[in-house]
């Protein structure tokens, strides 16, 4: 029998999940449906919209209104289903690669346009579903297969990019800290406005074994030694923040929301 | 909470990654013919940081 | 008893008219020439009339968005053109697999890529049966006068909800720019599908299984207590993805025919001056008035030749055709592009009879003068 967490807000039937031994999207999922959990919201107002790649099939085992779109499109969808129905809470469970490979330019435009969606990428570094091609979260000089001979792309840093383009919630957690993530989902739904939570997960199949990671617990137990706040992280030196990654609620704005925005013109006539 | 909980396993999700087992802060658990396994229930603290981590959902406290 | 409406309307205009009509209450676009007027048009009208209109980044997003904002309950549409709809074709593809409803218009241009962008053609005739990857049915109709671009976007609304599936409406450019002078139906006496509400309780609903006697499934919107899933994967009944190659095979199927089976409801076409044809003209859009136009002037040279304007495109007229195509000595298609339609017609008409093509592809509309050297000549 499953935990009550599980069996209220999972399609129990669906699990176990697909997701290989060790992944940590599984971890994620838990912490996005414990806080929703803890805010309390009834689950017929909930939407859970998602793309493709390996993060992405979480929509389907989760008991709200759920849909899996099409690659990289999952913020347009999620754009129309909100503006469309704005009771729902609308909430996009996105990849690095769909996020902001494909999807980059729905994400620099929801975030631009603020509208109150609250996104969760599942950065795991790496193509997962494809095997293992490196990602624009590929660290540069890391290992994939589409880079045998290490990256050598510039990655990504997700939440400066959110954050410019205008989102007003942007926080970074790793799935060491699952109880970090549940709080920054908690505060990411309940900014009225685009809300941005990169979360660090881990792809031991692939990016851990292209890269001699080691297995999930080693994985995890970087994640925790390079994990750092905003505040410990200003008072290291240059050496000592190379490798290190911060996490922590990083910004938070107030901008006007788009459909209150558009209700507003409304009203105005 | 104020009532006692205890540990669940559900055998058919675990995957047998082990993360439950390197972060339980006092050792009850052990992979065991690549599941989770109770090693020493009198142990636990309850902490649920084995639930919190657990990427399959295969261990958690629940009400006893 | 209500005054006629009588008004002077672009194309595009009537569109959006007709849109409004049928129950589209929401909108989401970006701009190309030549549709802009209808996002255009959208945005001042719809969040007067209790709609939603927004500007997306590109044509995947507006589709997808309408997308989204069906499955909410919305009647949605989207309009391109050219390369625009190279990019819908993504989002179509979506709506076929997960029975959305949608409208998707396309005032077609010069192509291909940018092609000429001001200027007629009639190029995306297979784009639009075949433009989105994999074995589905589709949906598209194509008016010729700015009266029945109004009648057609509403016909377009229903088909798309009574079939859950994306509904193509091919324009031509000049008719979309063109004004003429229409009458607008009395709102009362249009015929306007709507969604139906579920028989089903949240606990029994099975998203994907159609019921006895009922052409799809039964469709609820999001938020409205049922949970269910929506996905582009193979699913089965339970709209959860699978692959069993079983499942795979019926639902494929399925979304085949529920148009192959319907075609008679679904083909509208009309026939001009077929009574004693011995020679017959397909066309549809602006080169019909062409061919009109041609048609009169070799009647009078006492040419017994007549036209078939199909104004559903897809699924194709077949049973009509075939019955024509017995009768007349030859059928020539006529179209702005070098032998789209003509495949089709040669496919279903090449047995009965011979079967050619007039094609141009210079931007410019095809003039009756050419229409009657070319009948006259072959």
């Amino acid at each position: 029998m499953p935990s009550q967490l599980v069996d209220k807000y999972y399609r129990t039937e669906s699990l176990p999940h697909i997701w290989c031994p060790g992944c940590g999207n599984g971890i994620v999922t838990r912490a996005i449906v414990k806080a929703i959990d803890n805010l309390g919201l009834n689950q017929d107002d909930v939407c859970i919209v998602s793309g493709i790649g390996c993060s992405s099939r979480a929509s389907g085992y989760l008991d709200f209104n759920t849909i899996h779109t099409t690659h990289g499109r999952a913020l347009a969808f999620a754009t129309g289903i909100k503006f469309a129905n704005p009771k729902l809470h609308v909430i996009v469970i996105t990849g690095d690669g769909d996020c902001v490979a494909i999807g980059g330019n729905h994400l620099i435009h929801t975030a631009r346009r603020n509208i109150d969606i609250t996104t969760i990428v599942f950065n795991n570094n790496i193509y997962g579903m494809t095997g293992g091609q490196y990602s624009p979260t590929t660290p540069t000089g890391d290992r994939g297969t589409t880079a045998p001979y290490g990256n050598i792309d510039a990655n990504f840093d997700l939440c400066n990019l959110a954050k410019a383009a205008g989102a007003t919630y942007v926080s970074r957690a790793t799935v060491f800290g699952a109880n970090m993530i549940i709080k920054q989902v908690e505060n990411g739904i309940k900014n009225k406005g685009f809300s941005f939570i990169e979360t660090i997960t881990i792809c031991p199949t692939y990016y851990g074994r292209k890269n001699k990671k080691g297995d999930s617990v080693d994985m995890i137990t970087d994640l925790k030694e390079i994990a750092v706040n905003k505040v410990s992280y200003e008072k290291l030196s240059e050496e000592q923040r190379k490798g290190k990654i911060i996490v922590g609620e990083l910004y938070k704005g107030k901008r006007p929301e788009y459909v209150e925005e558009y209700n507003r013109m409304v009203e105005s006539f | 909470m104020g009532t006692l909980q205890t540990l669940y396993v559900v055998e058919e999700w675990c995957k047998g990654c082990g993360i439950c087992v390197t972060f339980c802060p006092k050792k009850v658990l052990e992979i065991k013919d690549d599941k989770v396994a109770i090693k020493d229930l009198k142990a636990c603290i309850q902490c649920g940081q084995c639930e919190l981590r657990c990427p399959d959902y295969a261990i958690y406290l629940g009400g006893q | 008893m209500t005054e006629k409406i009588i008004r002077l309307m672009q194309g595009n205009e009537a569109c959006v008219e007709g849109a409004i009509a049928a129950g589209m209450r929401f909108y989401a676009g970006y701009p190309i020439t030549p549709s802009t007027e209808i996002a255009e048009l959208s945005a001042a009208k719809l969040p007067r009339i209790g709609g939603k209109f927004i500007q997306m980044e590109d044509e995947i997003a507006s589709i997808s968005a309408i997308i989204g904002a069906s499955l909410t309950g919305y009647k949605a549409m989207t309009a391109t053109s050219g390369p625009g709809f190279s990019l819908k074709q993504e989002g179509i593809g979506y709506a076929a697999i997960s029975e959305t409803p949608c409208v998707i218009v396309n005032v077609q241009r010069g192509g291909p890529s940018t092609g000429l962008p001001t200027f007629p053609a009639q190029g995306d005739i297979m784009q639009a049966r075949w433009g989105t990857h994999g074995d589905h049915s589709i949906i598209a109709l194509y008016p010729s006068t700015v009266r029945e671009i109004y009648d057609t976007t509403i016909k377009a609304f229903n088909l798309a909800e009574k079939y859950r599936t994306p509904v193509i409406l091919l324009m031509d450019e000049v008719i979309a720019h063109m004004r003429e002078k229409i009458e607008i139906p009395n709102i009362d006496e249009v015929e306007i599908y709507n969604r139906k509400k579920p028989k089903s309780s949240p606990s029994e609903y099975l998203p994907f299984h159609v019921r006895e006697g009922d052409i799809v499934p039964e469709m609820v919107n999001f938020g409205e207590g049922y949970r269910f899933h929506v996905t582009g994967l193979v699913h089965s009944e339970t709209g959860f993805p699978t692959n069993d190659h079983k499942i795979a095979e019926n639902l494929i199927t399925r979304l085949i025919n529920k148009i192959q089976d319907n075609v008679e409801d679904i083909v509208e076409y009309e026939e001009y001056r077929l009574e004693d044809a011995e020679k017959v003209i397909i066309a549809y859009g602006a080169t019909a008035r062409s061919v009109k136009s041609a048609i009169d002037s070799l009647r009078e040279e006492g040419c017994k030749i007549g036209m078939f304007r199909p104004i559903t495109i897809w699924p194709v007229a077949q049973k009509q055709i075939e019955e024509m195509a017995r009768k007349v000595k030859k059928v020539s298609v006529i179209e702005m592009n070098m032998g789209q339609y003509f495949l089709e017609i040669d496919r279903i008409a090449g047995k009965y009879t011979t079967v050619n093509q007039y094609g141009r592809v210079h931007g410019e509309l095809i003039t009756p003068e050419e229409i009657i050297s070319f009948i006259k000549e072959g």
